[in-house]
């Protein structure tokens, strides 16, 4: 795959004369702006008109400016790979730094697995015109030829008369090379970073304690606050009696806007002291509402619910009039929380002339945003500063946490660092909402899928289902709608939005049918992607050739069918917009389902580390895998039961089952993977139950369905 | 409140604290030793485990007042260059994904390893078991763990 690629000089600048001399090209990462060049003499990337830069000092020292929040997904090592790969550059002499929230960002944010798919051709693009500058200039020093010569390691080669100069000392010269306007990326084969595996670039920080993330900020001269909110959803404040807290040592002030009760002091420990001295009415301000509730809200829905049509093809009604067999299957799963490990937080300082933001958040522009429209400061007068997120899993795309410092500290006038406790994070809403499915097929009297029907149902949810995924395309008469209960309590993208749960109760659904339709659940699969191909029916959002090939892959590296000794499970799905196959095996020990191990084929497009790849592959099966067998919130008058991980579960380290990772090698360019091995576990590991117990999951968390019950 | 002098990575350190606050605070807001992590307040996670005497201790419900003379060591106290055996192993094995409870854990592991040198995979997991990672590196923590116990 060679490629060249085309620099327009608008999003591509050059600069010159940073301290000590050295090339700097400072690039609009994101940007389709158009910009004239313009020669600096500073490297303050936020004032100069572009947002990222690649640096090379006359020392040799390579610097990137790496955008989005990192927050566990590796970023902050993939992107800069990228770069040296074109750059040929010596990876131990390139230094990252994560870049604040700029202005000229199209994307800084972490969510959709969408990064390294969006970025992918800039970054190689940005350090394939670098390595032609340096080779340029050298070619020039040398007069030679610039074709005659070669980069490699930090070096510009000339083999014929055995001439060599290191970055560092091209440095200068290159910066007054004319940036090209095109120029040629590497062929793949010459990789040599792309796709191996690189550590984490600040592997030393984390692992000597060096504070790096949002709740380690400190300022001098900064506060510390807690808000006290309503415990039950549906509850506003009514009136609020702060002076015992008030009076507490180290307690400066208490202060009260929208349904917050605000105790800011001198420490953490004094606030969250004083804030149970709070005495606190409220009053109700809609419905107070209960998991009970929710079971029976589900069944009417279901049947009476006022469903809004998401995809229609053929004639549903007359496909399972005319059905040899009908299967019906619902399947239903609870609220859970994100719970990153790092409690929300953050440092707002709002002063007269200006707000300053420091924090973990996914979205700092939002941020900037929602905090500009509330004080009705103008963003332009508003910083945020990124730290390392602790965690994300989509609770950090919302920013309330964000406003409510900044909100604090333009009523007390201070700068303040506001933290929440994993109680208030845990209890504080933006869950993944709980949702319920049907799902009906119709079988001819040969086996053939000639109907299908999915009704989701769920609490706040939007859109529960993801009507133009696989299956669809693939049936003639289908028919996909929802429905959907609004509450007070409040949800959130959670990592693989809707498919963390759909995937399972799709997958696991497509297993009955398999099973109804006298058919192996892998082969079943690949006859409906077959006919997809040969007739497909209406629109189709998922590339089959690349489902198929996870699917065979998967098969045949698990031994799929020819094991005796395991039970085994199969489940693929495609989101965001990779392709994941898995194959979960179960023994049973006492009586009792054990999940051995889980085999996991991706298409994610080029690896870009596979350090990384792995990593996001086996944590978000772990993730998966915790969440379905183990997590759930359930409510009792709009007050959440759970409150911490005494009585959330997580999954830990004795209950994680051996992984074994594979990555299909398609040369296509990268197509994410921060979710997509999350969305398949759930249905994997519920079919390979069901091939080991007949006991089909329907409700997550597993653990709480009969299987687990039982004890021999 | 009181003036507690405290045995901090080998140096005496001072705070003026209640008597009830949690020795994690008095590290993270007193003592500008913010590598020990607040994860859940309730010593079911283990970000915020530290040494006491040589023993695992979770410093989130663990008040200043009990700690007397104790030698307290922190991630930041493990070792002077950031080079004990699970340091460099949780680099060399690229446990991190996040990061946030990896002090804790090596924290976890580290009192372990003084303790057993040579566990066996199972006694690491018992150990481990004990602490929470939400980005499930759980295979990394223990690949790192055994590599550590292999270089002592």
């Amino acid at each position: 795959m060679k490629s060249t690629t085309t620099n327009s000089r608008r999003d591509f600048l050059k600069m010159t004369a940073i301290t000590g001399g050295g090339l700097v090209l400072g690039f609009n990462w994101f940007s389709a702006e158009a910009n004239a060049p313009v020669k600096f003499s500073s490297i303050g990337a936020g004032d100069v008109g572009f947002n990222s830069y690649l640096s090379i000092s006359t020392e040799g020292t390579i610097t990137i400016l790496s955008p989005n929040p990192e927050l566990g997904q590796n970023i902050i090592t993939s992107f800069p790979m990228v770069v040296a790969e074109e750059l040929e550059a010596d990876w131990k002499k390139v230094k990252v730094l994560q870049a604040n929230l700029d202005n000229k960002f199209d994307r800084q944010l972490t969510g959709g697995s969408g990064a390294v798919p969006h970025s992918w051709k800039l970054l190689r693009n940005a350090g394939a015109t670098a390595k032609f500058m340096l080779i340029e200039a050298a070619a020039k020093i040398w007069s030679v030829p610039a074709s005659e010569c070669t980069a490699a390691n930090s070096f510009v080669i000339h083999s014929r008369s055995g001439k060599k100069l290191s970055y560092g000392e091209l440095a200068e010269a290159a910066s007054k090379i004319p940036v090209p306007s095109t120029v040629k990326l590497k062929d793949r084969k010459d990789f040599k970073l792309i796709g191996k595996s690189v550590r984490n670039v600040e592997n030393l920080k984390i692992v000597t304690g060096k504070p790096l993330f949002g709740l380690d900020f400190y300022r001098e001269g900064m506060v510390y606050a807690m808000i006290q909110r309503p415990e039950q959803f549906g509850m506003k404040l009514k009136s609020f009696d702060g002076s015992i807290a008030k009076a507490m040592p180290g307690i400066i002030d208490v202060v009260s806007f929208k349904n917050n009760v605000a105790v800011v002091g001198k420490s953490t420990w004094q606030v969250l002291k004083a804030r149970k001295l709070l005495k606190i009415e409220y009053e109700k301000e809609f419905d107070l509402e209960s998991t009970e509730d929710h079971d029976k809200l589900f069944m009417n829905l279901m049947d009476n619910g006022q469903a809004t049509v998401r995809r229609k093809d053929g004639d549903v009604d007359a496909a399972f009039k005319s059905a040899a067999k009908v299967i019906k299957g619902e399947y239903q799963c609870p609220f859970i929380s994100h719970s990153p490990m790092e409690p929300m937080n953050f440092f707002a300082h709002v002063r007269p002339d200006g707000v300053e933001l420091v924090g973990p958040t996914q979205t700092p522009a939002r941020a900037r945003a929602e905090v500009s429209q509330l004080l009705k400061i103008p963003e332009d007068k508003i910083t945020l500063q990124l730290t390392r997120l602790g965690g994300g899993f989509g609770r950090r795309l919302k920013n309330d946490f964000a406003t409510e410092a900044a909100e604090l500290s333009s009523i007390i006038k201070a700068p303040v660092k506001l933290i929440w406790t994993k109680e208030d994070d845990m209890t504080g809403g933006t869950y993944r909402p709980a949702c319920r499915y049907r799902f009906e097929a119709a079988l001819d009297s040969s086996g053939n899928l000639t109907g299908y029907k999915l009704r989701g149902v769920g609490i706040n949810s939007g859109n529960p289902t993801r009507e133009h995924n696989f299956p669809s395309g693939a049936v003639d008469n289908l028919l996909i709608d929802s429905v959907e209960h609004k509450s007070a309590i409040t949800t959130g993208a959670w990592r693989a939005p809707i498919t963390n749960f759909l995937a399972f109760a799709e997958q696991a659904f497509l297993d009955e049918v398999a099973l109804a339709a006298g058919k192996d659940p892998v082969q079943f699969r690949l006859d409906l992607l077959a006919k997809a191909k040969k007739s497909p029916v209406g629109d189709i959002r998922y590339d089959i050739s690349r489902m198929e090939g996870v699917i065979k892959m998967a098969a045949e590296k698990s031994g799929w069918g020819k094991k005796k000794d395991v039970s085994q499970g199969f489940s693929v799905y495609f989101s965001h917009a990779s392709y994941v196959a898995q194959v979960a095996e179960v023994i049973m020990r006492n009586g009792l389902p054990v999940v051995k191990k889980i085999y996991a084929v991706s298409d994610c497009g080029q690896v870009v580390s596979m350090n990384g790849a792995s990593h996001q592959v086996m944590g978000g099966i772990v993730d998966g895998l915790g969440h379905a067998m183990y997590s759930k919130l359930s409510f009792r008058d709009g007050a959440a039961d759970q409150n911490n991980y005494n009585n959330y579960r997580l999954i830990r380290m004795k209950e994680v089952p051996e992984i074994e990772t594979h990555f299909v090698d398609n040369g296509i360019d990268p197509t994410g993977l921060g979710e997509p091995a999350l969305p398949p576990t759930g249905g994997a590991v519920a079919n390979a139950i069901f091939k080991a117990t007949g006991k089909r999951m329907r409700n997550q968390p597993f653990i709480e369905e009969d299987v687990f019950k039982t004890v021999s | 409140m009181a003036n507690y002098k405290l045995q901090v990575n080998g140096k005496t350190l001072q705070a003026d604290v209640e008597a009830d606050t949690p020795l994690l605070w008095v590290l993270r807001d007193h003592l500008g030793l913010v590598g020990t992590k607040y994860g859940c307040g309730i010593a079911q996670c283990g970000a915020c485990t530290v040494h006491v005497n040589g023993s695992p201790t979770r410093s989130c419900v663990y008040p200043v007042s009990a700690v007397g003379s104790s030698q307290v060591i922190t991630i930041e106290g493990l070792s002077e260059q950031g080079d004990h055996p699970l340091q460099k192993a949780w680099d060399e094995i690229d446990v991190a994904q996040c990061g946030y409870c990896q002090a804790g854990q090596i924290m976890t592991a580290a009192a372990l390893l003084k303790q057993n040198p040579k566990p066996s995979m199972d006694e690491i997991e018992v150990t481990m078991n004990a602490n929470i990672c939400r980005c499930g590196a759980y295979h990394r923590i223990r690949e790192a763990v055994k590599l550590a116990s292999s270089k002592i």
